[in-house]
């Protein structure tokens, strides 16, 4: 037993029983549907990040002026309103999507934005001279940057996408908001039954520092790994 | 469309709400990122070990989970009756609610703002401090009028990027229905759909979104202006 911090009239603070039957409820939910989505989520943003610098690069200048103020604008607007939009507007433009799609969407383009923005720092630590020396070797656009612009951008970002992955682990619980039953969607369920809600978001809790710490670590060894590759 | 009524509610009266939200978690997230960044450099192994804890636990265990846990389960923990609590805000009851939205954000923001505190005294060259203590300044003395004035320098850009980390993470207190800005928003399109009106969905969010683009490029400004201007105060205008 652990000893009971203040008594409401005649429960018990803490119930290890309930604790229990609450457990595998949220670890469903944890491994099932909120740590899938943030997979999904991390893997189209890297690509979506990247995607985005090379437009933020276009020879074209709208494209870049568009591409900038969108970056700038889902940088800085809160998550949680980005899936009320998604989940909310764009049915009434035929598209449909799941909560669960809307979510992995949702953190997809979020951090899309987020993660462009270190790809475009990553692409300009590309010394000048590698530059100048693509184009004295009269290389295509895509052999340039296939071959020798990305593979030495790519290593310095590699870091900054691990704490976005981090990052991501967090946010993803947002989805309780449009209805996905992920940790925190299946902790509110539980806990509005029986009004157990010390044991499930405690619970909660623990399991995001279970999973969030060990991910942590994680992008601090790919900090060491490629945080140094190039001086 | 949004009558003015509509738009007013959202931007003005959500709008109260979520700055008061905002700078009450930026203060006590400013106070507990000093303390606890500082405490992180301490000499004792005790207190480094203290810091670190409190460091991961605000960090790693989220926003909105720290937000849930301190809405609906502290109040069970420490046996208070949440209807208790009032505090009135622009002439509403708000009561609770708003105290756990500024602690959890307070408390995540601390977690973060540690973070920029150990890093920004630890980019002070380290004779800085040999000085100080040759010169037989105190402890206090040494942070108060030697290290923290030049590592504001370095924290400034970090730090104002965490307080508008922390004016979006405002959103998440109409989760434990707080009438800030995104929950007036829902509201309102509950509302429209409860009448069978046409929610114009795009209208109400596309609003809600460049309302907080708007807040979020003014925090950004005031930084940059503190950055230009403390930049002529300790370095002599050079930098």
């Amino acid at each position: 037993m652990i000893p009971v911090l203040a008594q409401t009239g005649f429960e018990q603070i803490w119930d290890w029983e309930v604790a229990w039957d609450f457990l595998p409820i949220v670890a469903r939910g944890m491994f099932l549907v909120t740590l899938p989505a943030t997979f999904l989520g991390i893997t189209i943003a890297v690509i979506l990040g990247l995607f985005l610098s090379l437009l933020r690069r276009s020879p074209i200048r709208p494209i870049r002026w568009v591409t900038g103020f969108v970056v700038e604008f889902v940088r800085s607007t809160p998550l949680l309103v980005q899936l009320f939009f998604l989940f909310y507007v764009l049915p009434n433009f035929g598209v449909r999507m799941s909560a669960f799609t809307t979510l992995v969407v949702g953190l997809a383009v979020h951090y899309g934005a987020y993660t462009s923005e270190s790809y475009r720092a990553g692409i300009e630590s590309v010394a000048k001279g590698q530059w100048e020396a693509s184009v004295a070797l009269n290389l295509s656009t895509a052999t340039k940057w296939g071959r020798v612009i990305l593979p030495q951008a790519i290593p310095t970002v590699i870091p900054a996408l691990g704490n976005y992955l981090v990052a991501m682990v967090k946010d993803a619980p947002l989805g309780v908001s449009i209805g996905v039953i992920g940790v925190l969607g299946a902790a509110v369920a539980e806990a509005s039954q029986n009004f157990r809600f010390v044991e499930a978001y405690t619970l909660v809790g623990m399991l995001f520092l279970a999973v969030s710490i060990p991910l942590a670590i994680f992008a601090r060894y790919l900090e060491t790994r490629y945080g140094y590759e190039r001086t | 469309m949004l009558t003015w009524n509509q738009f007013s509610r959202i931007a003005l009266d959500g709008g109260a709400i979520t700055i008061s939200v905002f700078v009450g978690a930026a203060v006590l997230g400013t106070a507990l990122a000093l303390f606890f960044g500082i405490m992180g450099l301490s000499t004792s192994q005790l207190l480094r070990r203290i810091s670190r804890v409190y460091v991961e636990v605000t960090r790693g265990a989220s926003a909105i989970v720290l937000l849930f846990f301190v809405a609906f389960a502290v109040p069970r923990l420490l046996g208070f009756r949440t209807a208790d609590v009032t505090i009135t805000l622009f002439g509403n009851d708000v009561g609770y609610l708003f105290v756990a939205g500024v602690v959890a954000l307070g408390l995540n923001m601390g977690g973060y703002g540690a973070e920029v505190v150990r890093g920004g005294i630890q980019s002070i060259p380290r004779g800085q401090t040999e000085a100080s203590i040759s010169l037989s300044l105190t402890t206090g003395q040494r942070l108060r009028h030697v290290i923290l004035p030049q590592a504001v320098m370095t924290m400034l850009p970090p730090y104002g990027n965490l307080n508008i980390e922390v004016m979006k993470g405002t959103a998440l207190v109409s989760l434990i229905a707080l009438a800030d800005m995104t929950f007036l928003a829902s509201n309102l399109r509950n509302r429209r759909i409860l009448l069978d009106d046409p929610p114009e969905t795009v209208v109400i969010f596309g609003v809600t979104l460049i309302l907080y683009f708007i807040i979020s490029q003014a925090i950004a400004l005031f930084y940059r202006g503190l950055e230009r201007r403390l930049g002529g105060r300790w370095f002599g205008g050079g930098r």
